[in-house]
């Protein structure tokens, strides 16, 4: 059974030097970056790291957070300028043109939970935020703007943002949801929890959720679940330091990646197809699996 | 006197005067022509003068032309009518006639000659013309002379020693007709024709005798050419038997005839040459009811005494047994004997192992035959031998012969009870459990001819061996199908998964990380993954700190060896040696005496004396390697095995990059370097010193010393033979390592003393312990030392080792001592050429 399978393949190389664990992980789009493409890295330390893809070597580190645990990070569609969500519970928005780093915008949050936040992009200098309150986990949507957000009782809920209503709740964790994902093509999404169910749900016409398919998981605990953008494979950030790769179509387990020596906090998916993951052994890895065709 | 009967005389002794003297061809053909006139078809057959010319004159004529043979003669007349007219005389007179005076006279002339090639091709006509046919036919009718019985006698010692005679005078120029494997096979056909004839004179109202064509088949079943003249006569009878009765108490008598001295051999070749039971029945009849000595033979002798026939033969003697009623009693008491013996632990020692499956074989063939009501019969007897079977076999040191036991035992209780719950044994599935499971399934044929309850029986067997793949099939349905759907509709090929063997379940919490932590968590811990993450720890964190682990060692081996499972651990078993085996390794000295002390100890089971020994060897094996496995495991991460050392070293990315890239540098360095020096480069091996030496003392010698002397609670002379056989292949192990250290030669002798002590030991796993540390002391002790200070162990050695090659029941201690003697052959070999210049 084993033997036709190649090993995994090792990391492509590894970004060392956060000095902390590696909260969250950003690809900046290559459009943005002015063909050099960057990796934002927020650290717990406070700092967000701003990585070269090309020389490996960070390019400028941001200090706005008091020195508490960055948990998000998001640029927004115009470029230059960067999102980030602390635990001082402040929402920066970072001006990077031009090599100034500055704090433009602050937002005050009243959240201390692991919830992230979610941008909606409605045209160029148009777009939606959404920040956690008392509740929990994020994300995205349609014509209609429409948020999934993933509660601590394990349920994934679907909001309609403009009537201010729930479309339809699912209960598919038994712990609390730490990350979900959405196709908006294939109207399916997957959410990992702090339990060893990876579940699959797909959203019909009539705005309900319906529980689709789970995946028992060898052990419990996923940081975060993420589609790639070509909507090909899924990758989730593991609590038992490996990160696992799907097929997402039929969610067939393709790889297991062990290379981290301690939980794996957030993996993050490149427009090219390049996987990094950030862990809490205060390493950051990049690989190349499965190409974009 | 009759005139027409002196004339008769007077005629012939003129045609032998004629024959003798004359040269005038148109003489001798007409002198010739008078006498064929005696012999032919046209005048009435019972002519006295025929009669009389026929009996008493025939062979002398006979003998007359045959010294006239020369090729001068022949040529008198050159239109070869004379030589038709010669040849005529033989092969139209009276066979037998015919027959001793060619076989008298082919013996009698010497060496290569016209007369005697002749003569062979004459032969040869005779046979192919269907004349022993004839010959044998003559013979089946009633007969009055007086001297009959004598002239039957030389008549079959010819007819069946034909191909030995010939090939005696014609030596190189054998005709192709005449070599056995020719001829008994035309006999084999001749044989047929004789029975169709006396057939047809049966059914024509006339009395006739088989005797004779019974004591042909006897004599040459007895000369071991029973294959070639069954293999013909066999198939062609089956047919003609098949629908007439008289054709099968024609062969019924046939076989009831055979002489008995030739019974045995009749009766094997019948019983290997038929291809089912019932034919079997149509040929022999009731044969083993009437003939006492034929029963002895089918019942006992075929079952009990020999046991190199095929299966297909024991199921068509047994079902011979089974097809009639009269039989049948045969059948059950058969099946009690057979049980006898299966149960006699006396047996169960000394058979070889061949001869113990032939007999299961036989026992679950009988059963397939027996239906409910004659078992219930005999159950508190079969009940009996079994559970006395049952208990030796399990006893047994060999796996064979333990799993045996337990196929046989199922059986038979599924038998004796269908109704109660099934008796179950877990041994592994092989070749020959399979096979002797479907013979205790009655076929096809079986089961129609039986005459007792068919179905029922049929149902009753097919029961057990059905339901598991139904089992397995239904618990795997599950599992396979939404994967196998899945799969079907992935059409996305380019992504194949990678290995995910590696996936296991994270205990990385509650890993020791020192091994006063192991110790503390494998003793006192209530955890339970604490423990199985000690345990799993354990081998890795051992090698990794050798000084610590020195500290407490004796501690930690004392754990490890009175370890419990308390937990369902997959790997438990291994584990726990694996850990017990770094110990040892980590500190060979201590750990090796305690170990040894604690294997004559009081209070332990078999299974822990056996894994102490098991432990010995492991250690001593990593020992006397010569690259330390130490080092290379210390990479590795914890719990990994240390036998797969290199595997090990692959599975870490980051450390297997470095070996290539080395390899990598040294290869081009390789290319860009030129060498002067003559040969090929070639590759340094590290050497080191062998770790065992120092210690291999400790190992041993404790193990030898208290074998004799027995415990209440361990007996390695009486019951514990098991135990005494892994210690002999324990011994012989550490002796094959101890290979080029100084404590080999005292070694070897003290293990050649303690072969010596238990060389005529039951049991033969002992025994091959035994041999294969006689072989181990002629690898390891260097020859000088060894003829130098142990010749006399080697005399009496060798001396037993030639017996056990030759008597031994088990086949594999007969090829152990095979090889000592080879090795002591070669010793020789070698001493001679040391002292030889």
């Amino acid at each position: 059974m084993a033997a036709p399978f190649p090993p995994p393949p090792g990391p492509r190389f590894v970004l060392r030097g956060t000095q902390s664990p590696v909260n969250t992980l950003h690809f900046c789009p290559a459009s943005q970056a002015l063909g050099n493409p960057l990796l934002f890295s927020g650290s717990q330390s406070g700092l967000v790291h701003i990585w070269s893809l090309q020389t490996r070597r960070t390019v400028a580190a941001l200090n706005g957070h008091k020195g508490q645990g960055v948990t998000w990070l998001k640029t927004l569609p115009q470029g230059h300028q960067l999102l980030s969500q602390g635990r001082d519970l402040r929402l920066c928005l970072w001006d990077l043109a031009e090599g100034r780093n500055t704090i433009m915008d602050t937002v005050q949050l009243d959240s201390v939970g692991f919830c992230k936040s979610s941008v909606l992009a409605r045209g160029q200098l148009c777009w939606m935020l959404a920040v956690p309150g008392k509740g929990s986990d994020e994300t995205n949507s349609s014509p209609r703007p429409l948020l999934l957000a993933g509660y601590e009782d394990g349920s994934v809920t679907l909001w309609d943002i403009l009537e201010r209503k729930v479309c339809s709740r699912i209960a598919c964790h038994e712990e609390p949801v730490m990350g979900l994902d959405f196709d908006s093509q294939k109207a399916k999404g997957v959410s990992g929890s702090a339990g060893k169910v990876l579940a699959v749900w797909s959203l019909d016409g009539q705005q309900s959720l319906q529980v689709y398919k789970t995946h028992e998981l060898t052990n419990p605990g996923i940081a975060e679940v993420t589609i790639r953008p070509d909507h090909k494979i899924l990758a989730t950030a593991g609590w038992d330091h490996r990160i696992r790769v799907f097929h997402w179509r039929t969610m067939k387990p393709l790889a297991v990646l062990a290379f981290h020596s301690a939980s794996v906090y957030c993996v993050a998916f490149a427009t090219d197809g390049l996987l990094a993951a950030g862990s809490k052994d205060q390493r950051i890895s990049i690989w190349s699996l499965y190409p974009c065709s | 006197m009759d005139p027409a009967l002196s004339a008769v005389r007077l005629t012939v002794q003129e045609a032998i005067h004629t024959l003798s003297s004359s040269e005038d061809v148109g003489h001798i053909l007409s002198t010739l022509g008078t006498l064929k006139r005696y012999l032919g078809g046209t005048e009435d057959p019972a002519l006295p003068e025929k009669e009389e010319f026929t009996t008493i004159h025939f062979s002398a004529i006979l003998r007359c032309l045959v010294s006239k043979l020369s090729p001068g003669w022949l040529e008198l007349s050159p239109d070869g009518q004379l030589e038709q007219l010669w040849e005529s005389f033989f092969l139209d007179g009276p066979p037998d006639q015919a027959f001793l005076v060619l076989m008298e006279a082919i013996e009698s002339t010497a060496g290569p000659s016209f007369r005697l090639m002749k003569m062979a091709r004459l032969l040869e006509i005779f046979l192919s013309k269907g004349r022993v046919a004839a010959l044998m036919e003559e013979q089946c009718r009633p007969q009055t002379k007086p001297s009959f019985p004598l002239f039957q006698e030389t008549l079959l010692s010819k007819v069946v020693g034909l191909p030995d005679r010939l090939g005696n005078s014609l030596q190189q120029d054998n005709l192709t007709q005449f070599l056995p494997q020719n001829y008994f096979p035309l006999l084999g056909q001749e044989v047929v024709e004789v029975l169709k004839a006396v057939v047809n004179f049966l059914q024509g109202g006339l009395d006739c005798s088989v005797s004779f064509v019974s004591r042909v088949l006897g004599k040459v079943c007895i000369q071991g050419r029973k294959k070639e003249i069954l293999g013909v006569l066999v198939p062609q009878l089956t047919v003609l038997t098949q629908d007439s009765c008289l054709w099968q108490r024609v062969c019924w008598r046939l076989v009831e005839q055979v002489p008995d001295r030739a019974v045995e051999a009749v009766l094997t070749g019948l019983v290997e040459a038929a291809p089912r039971p019932e034919v079997l029945s149509r040929l022999l009849g009731n044969l083993v009811v009437k003939n006492k000595k034929a029963q002895f033979v089918m019942t006992r002798k075929l079952l009990f005494l020999q046991y190199q026939h095929t299966t297909p033969m024991l199921q068509s003697l047994l079902g011979y047994l089974a097809v009639d009623s009269q039989r049948r009693p045969l059948l059950i008491q058969v099946l009690k004997e057979l049980l006898e013996t299966w149960g006699n632990s006396s047996a169960v020692r000394h058979a070889p192992l061949e001869q113990q499956c032939y007999i299961s074989k036989a026992i679950l063939v009988c059963l397939a035959h027996l239906g409910e009501p004659e078992l219930q019969d005999i159950q508190d007897e079969l009940l009996a031998s079994m559970m006395a079977g049952v208990k030796c076999r399990l006893d047994s040191s060999l796996p064979p012969v333990r799993r045996l036991g337990m196929i046989v035992a199922e059986v038979i209780s599924s038998r004796i009870h269908p109704e109660g719950p099934p008796l179950k044994f877990q041994y592994e599935d092989d070749e020959m459990s399979r096979e002797m499971l479907a013979l205790a399934t009655p076929g096809p044929a079986g089961a129609c001819s039986s005459e007792t309850g068919g179905p029922s029986l049929a149902s009753v067997v097919t029961e057990t061996p059905v339901e598991t793949p139904e089992k397995t099939v239904d618990s795997d349905v599950p599992s396979v199908q939404p994967q196998g759907s899945d799969s079907e509709l992935d059409s996305d090929d380019e992504f194949i998964p990678y290995d995910m063997s590696g996936d296991k379940e994270l205990k990385s919490s509650k890993e020791p990380r020192y091994i006063r932590d192991c110790l503390e968590a494998l003793t006192t811990s209530e955890d339970m993954e604490r423990w199985e993450a000690a345990l799993n720890v354990l081998e890795g964190l051992v090698y990794r700190s050798p000084e610590a682990t020195r500290e407490v060692s004796v501690e930690l081996a004392k754990v490890l060896l009175h370890l419990e499972e308390k937990t369902c651990m997959a790997e438990f078993e291994q584990l726990r040696q694996r850990a017990l085996v770094a110990v040892t390794v980590t500190d060979p000295e201590q750990v090796a005496k305690y170990l040894t002390t604690q294997f004559y100890g009081l209070n332990y089971s078999l299974r822990q004396r056996m894994d102490i020994l098991d432990v010995l060897v492991l250690a001593a094996q990593a020992l006397s390697r010569p690259r330390s496995l130490q080092r290379l495991s210390q990479h590795g991460p914890p719990g990994s095995g240390t036998l797969c050392a290199p595997a090990l070293a692959s599975s870490q990315p980051g450390n297997a990059a470095t070996p290539d890239w080395q390899v990598v540098v040294e290869e081009r360095i390789k290319s860009k370097t030129r060498r002067f020096s003559k040969g090929c480069p070639r590759r340094e091996l590290t050497g080191g010193p062998n770790e065992f030496n120092s210690v291999a003392g400790y190992f041993f010698f404790p193990l030898l010393q208290h074998f004799d002397r027995p415990l209440v609670t361990f007996d390695l002379l009486g019951d514990d033979q098991l135990v005494l056989g892994r210690l002999a292949h324990t011994l012989a192990s550490l002796m094959y390592l101890a290979v080029n250290t100084t404590v080999a030669v005292p070694m070897g002798k003290a293990l050649l003393e303690f072969v010596w002590a238990l060389r005529f030991h039951v049991d033969t796993y002992v025994r091959r312990g035994l041999l294969s540390a006689v072989s181990s002391v002629l690898l390891s002790v260097p020859t000088e030392r060894l003829l130098g200070d142990l010749p006399d162990e080697l005399l009496e050695a060798r001396s037993w080792l030639a017996d056990v090659a030759e008597k031994d029941v088990d086949e594999d201690c007969r090829e152990l001592a095979m090889r000592a003697l080879l090795l002591l052959e070669r010793l020789r070999d070698k001493l001679l050429s040391i002292s030889s210049p």
